[in-house]
């Protein structure tokens, strides 16, 4: 980005990015829609299974296809893991960015290698899942599978609380962090914004909640909320999401069903839905992760347009600096949490 | 209000703990020395697709037929097949050249998935570096192809549901052309002895 200062202070700033444009949206125009799977795990590539799990929502949605429980109990699962190891690599992220490269982020790390571990396990991939297929997902559960992530997150709060003990009374993260860039909800309303840095800035919305997709309401979870919206809520909302992603996984692990894992009436090579379009939202861990389907009854989409949390919540950037000091620009930037994979597509 | 200093101290202590704790729980020294001891992969582990064949020779016992579904399927289009044809140029079974471009790969695992004969599975072997871009990333027919005997060691519960799986196909196969072969002779028995005895309402 392009920061005009006066003194320290920042009276100007551009963000400059579409170095990491990769022409996704045009590749999977051109391309059949199972073949579109694979290149959403590229987007957002932190968290992939959301990003699966957001495109076959809305191929579903075009196609009226139905999704076994099975299934969505497993994206479920998939879906808040992949929550806990974002928001705990952006615990980690966000100290790097305040210059306290080492003890946090590797700790962070460490957590998250093990849900990666779990995501090998059933994927086959670290973070190129490509799991998830129209109504349901590739393969069934591992043998034992189930037990891991169960131990995984019996441990979970623990580590939540190390890292709190750690970071969250820490008096030179309070200083860094609290006062810091506020937002006004209506602010982060009209901006577009979604995701944590909305709830932050203390607006109740939560597309779980709202929409109700896959079988979220029947899990209890409530939505961590922010009072001032400043960096230190940004960061604290991340903190008590992850526990609450701890939660609806509890239930969810008990309460799996067995059945099939895929609709057997979908097709998914050669794979035609019927013309018409459609979007499919999901709350992914950035915010708000949309996909706009057309399809033409054809063989592949004949528009493909993604809506990225990331490159919306970072439209904001510039209004969240001015006046700031040159050193809280990097924990501003982090505090929103955008991965430029997603910025740029 | 906490007295100052006292956040820093607490997280001192967890610094310390997890320092202290690298020494005697093996939860917290998680550094693998790599080149000396390798990660023991999951089952569903996967690098890059590789040709099964059956039995011992692999141009015999390929299982390729060169449908050529892979190839049109591949999201980032890293295949490349050409027919064999025998000397009177009628096209055979089984692919001349199969090709794929590692470097282009993105491990997908699509085309295991759209193959409707079993034939293209997941490697698990990551340490393919090389120093040049060409030579070794693009793998031929002869590097493809690793029997069915090597799958079972990489992949053992996948390896035997797909061998159950062709057992079925060829029992079916079986079962379907015994029934065939039953018919003809049946109705061949019935037209000789329609031939032999014809029967009265025809006259």
């Amino acid at each position: 980005m392009n920061v005009t200062l006066d003194g320290e202070t920042v009276v100007k700033l551009q963000p400059v990015f579409g170095y990491l444009h990769r022409n996704h949206e045009k590749i999977a125009e051109g391309n059949s829609w199972l073949a579109a799977v694979p290149y959403t795990d590229r987007l957002d590539y932190i968290c992939p299974l959301t990003n699966n799990w957001a495109y076959t929502l809305a191929v579903e949605t075009l196609a009226g296809l139905e999704v076994p429980e099975r299934a969505e109990y497993i994206r479920i699962i998939t879906a808040e893991l992949t929550r806990l190891q974002n928001h705990v690599a952006f615990m980690g992220f966000i100290l790097a960015d305040m210059g306290a490269w080492g003890s946090a982020l590797m700790y962070a790390f460490r957590e998250r290698e093990k849900i990666l571990d779990l995501f090998e396990a059933l994927t086959g991939a670290r973070m190129m899942c490509n799991y998830m297929r129209f109504g349901g997902c590739r393969c069934d559960l591992p043998s034992g599978w189930l037990e891991s992530a169960g131990q995984l997150v019996e441990g979970f709060p623990a580590f939540l609380d190390e890292m709190e003990a750690l970071l969250t009374g820490n008096e030179i993260l309070l200083a860094r962090l609290q006062g810091v860039a506020p937002l006004t909800p209506e602010r982060a309303i009209n901006g577009g914004l979604s995701g944590p840095i909305l709830r932050a800035a203390g607006v109740d919305y939560d597309i779980r909640k709202v929409d109700n997709y896959g079988l979220y309401s029947r899990f209890k979870f409530r939505v961590p909320r922010g009072r001032v919206g400043d960096c230190y809520d940004r960061f604290m909302i991340r903190v008590l999401e992850a526990r609450e992603s701890v939660e609806i996984l509890k239930q969810a692990l008990v309460g799996i069903p067995d059945g099939p894992v895929v609709n057997p009436k979908a097709k998914q090579r050669g794979f035609r839905p019927p013309a018409g379009e459609a979007y499919g939202r999901i709350e992914g861990p950035k915010g708000e992760l949309g996909f706009y389907l057309i399809s033409d009854g054809s063989d592949r989409p004949y528009r493909f347009r993604v809506r990225p949390p990331s490159l919306i919540n970072l439209t904001l950037l510039e209004e969240l600096c001015l006046g700031t000091k040159i050193a809280d620009v990097m924990v501003i930037l982090g505090s929103i949490d955008i991965v430029l994979g997603e910025v740029d597509r | 209000m906490n007295f100052p200093g006292i956040g820093l101290l607490k997280g001192f202590v967890v610094t310390a703990r997890n320092f202290l704790g690298s020494y005697v729980e093996k939860d917290r020294l998680t550094t693998r020395q790599y080149p000396e001891e390798r990660p023991k992969l999951p089952e569903n582990s996967r690098s890059f697709p590789f040709l099964v064949f059956d039995g011992e020779d692999p141009e015999a016992g390929m299982r390729c037929v060169a449908c050529k579904i892979c190839e049109k399927e591949c999201p980032p289009q890293c295949i490349y097949i050409i027919q064999d044809r025998d000397a009177a140029g009628k096209p055979l079974k089984r692919p001349r050249i199969f090709d794929i471009d590692i470097s282009v790969c993105m491990s997908c695992q699509i085309c295991v998935e759209v193959c409707p004969f079993e034939s293209i599975r997941m490697d698990t072997d990551y340490e393919l570096s090389s120093f040049d871009r060409f030579g070794s990333l693009v793998l031929d027919k002869s590097k493809l192809l690793k029997s069915n005997a090597y799958y079972h060691g990489i992949h053992p519960t996948e390896a035997s549901e797909t061998d159950a799986r062709i057992e079925a196909d060829r029992k079916k196969k079986e079962a379907a052309a015994a029934a065939k072969a039953e018919a003809a002779r049946k109705a061949t028995a019935e037209k000789a002895a329609k031939a032999a005895h014809p029967p009265e309402e025809t006259k």
